[in-house]
């Protein structure tokens, strides 16, 4: 009696760990989700500080088109909801759908990316390049910061197709996919934050 | 006893990954795409005085971030997820220092050293 206890307790304790080793890594890619919060904190800090040091030069007034953002926005907002419904999929285990949804979240991403290189590429062409003042530094270092962390997002996507076509919807892909979940979400996050204290107050 | 609270931990622990469901997705999306909207609006047809329209902004982008949250990482107080929320918490508290103690100081810095106005 005492002795099938203490196996079933054993056996328990076993499968627990088990099951928990993919939710400590998941937490532990929130915490450096965490973390990534104050590299954003200090960029927006300085953003806010210098927010109208535009030393003669050109004014974020002049450049932003408000049309353009909220295609931009649109992209990464439908983004968000096409990987949520590619995560559905990927736990009841069916991966055609899953691979659809990720696809659609890839290409939206991708297109959001080549608009904001279209956007900084025209802002130069305008005369507004990092060196013109210290609004538009502050600007390329925050929206391109933001950028990058799209980009690393996207390299991952692919990574991870890789991944599933190599060993299909194992327990390893699903903790893999549910990390670049959480980061891509958030980077949807902080483009909410991006979009109103850049350019909504910024053309106010 | 702690038998029993070893299973329910089996049942529900996932590191705080829950896993939601079309009608979450749906409704955030919708949420979101309001909340987006009515900003973009205000400013872009001019529905509301200058005042009026940084507190709508500002209100729509807190409200959006809260939609993200519940509805998209599924965030709750349940107990699975405290040390989530914890951190978060802990997070948001350190990024309003942040922001808000270096607006606060170079505003005064600027003030005395005569700078714009």
């Amino acid at each position: 009696m005492t002795t099938a206890h203490h196996d079933a307790l054993i056996d328990t304790h076993h499968e627990h760990e088990h099951h928990d080793t993919g939710g400590d890594t998941v937490f532990g890619f929130w915490i450096y989700i965490m973390s990534d919060c104050l590299l954003f904190a200090t960029l927006f800090a300085t953003y806010a500080v210098l927010s109208s040091s535009f030393a003669g030069q050109i004014t974020a007034k002049e450049l932003f088109d408000l049309n353009f953002v909220l295609g931009e926005t649109a992209l990464l907002l439908f983004s968000s909801f096409t990987f949520g419904m590619a995560m559905l999929y990927a736990n009841k285990k069916q991966m055609k759908g899953m691979i659809a949804w990720l696809c659609i979240t890839f290409l939206l991403g991708l297109s959001f990316l080549g608009m904001e290189l279209y956007e900084f590429y025209h802002f130069s062409h305008e005369g507004a390049t990092p060196q013109t003042s210290a609004y538009w530094s502050a600007f390329y270092a925050l929206v391109a910061t933001h950028g990058l962390h799209v980009f690393a997002g996207l390299i991952w996507m692919l990574v991870l197709f890789a991944h599933f076509k190599r060993d299909g919807i194992s327990e390893e892909n699903l903790v893999r996919l549910s990390c670049l979940s959480l980061f891509w979400h958030f980077l949807d996050v902080i483009w909410i934050c991006v979009f109103t204290v850049v350019y909504l107050m910024g053309v106010m | 006893m702690s038998n029993h609270d070893q299973t329910l931990d089996i049942q529900h622990s996932h590191g705080g990954a829950a896993h939601g469901s079309v009608k979450e997705y749906v409704t955030g999306l919708i949420f979101s795409i309001v909340l987006t909207a009515l900003p973009f609006a205000a400013l872009m047809f001019d529905l509301f005085s200058a005042p009026i329209t940084l507190i709508v902004i500002l209100l729509c982008a807190i409200a959006q971030i809260f939609v993200q949250l519940i509805f998209f990482l599924h965030m709750n107080s349940s107990s699975e997820q405290l040390w989530n929320t914890t951190s978060a918490v802990f997070i948001v508290l350190i990024v309003a220092i942040l922001v808000v103690g270096s607006i606060w100081i170079i505003e005064h810095l600027n003030h005395n050293m005569l700078m714009g106005h």
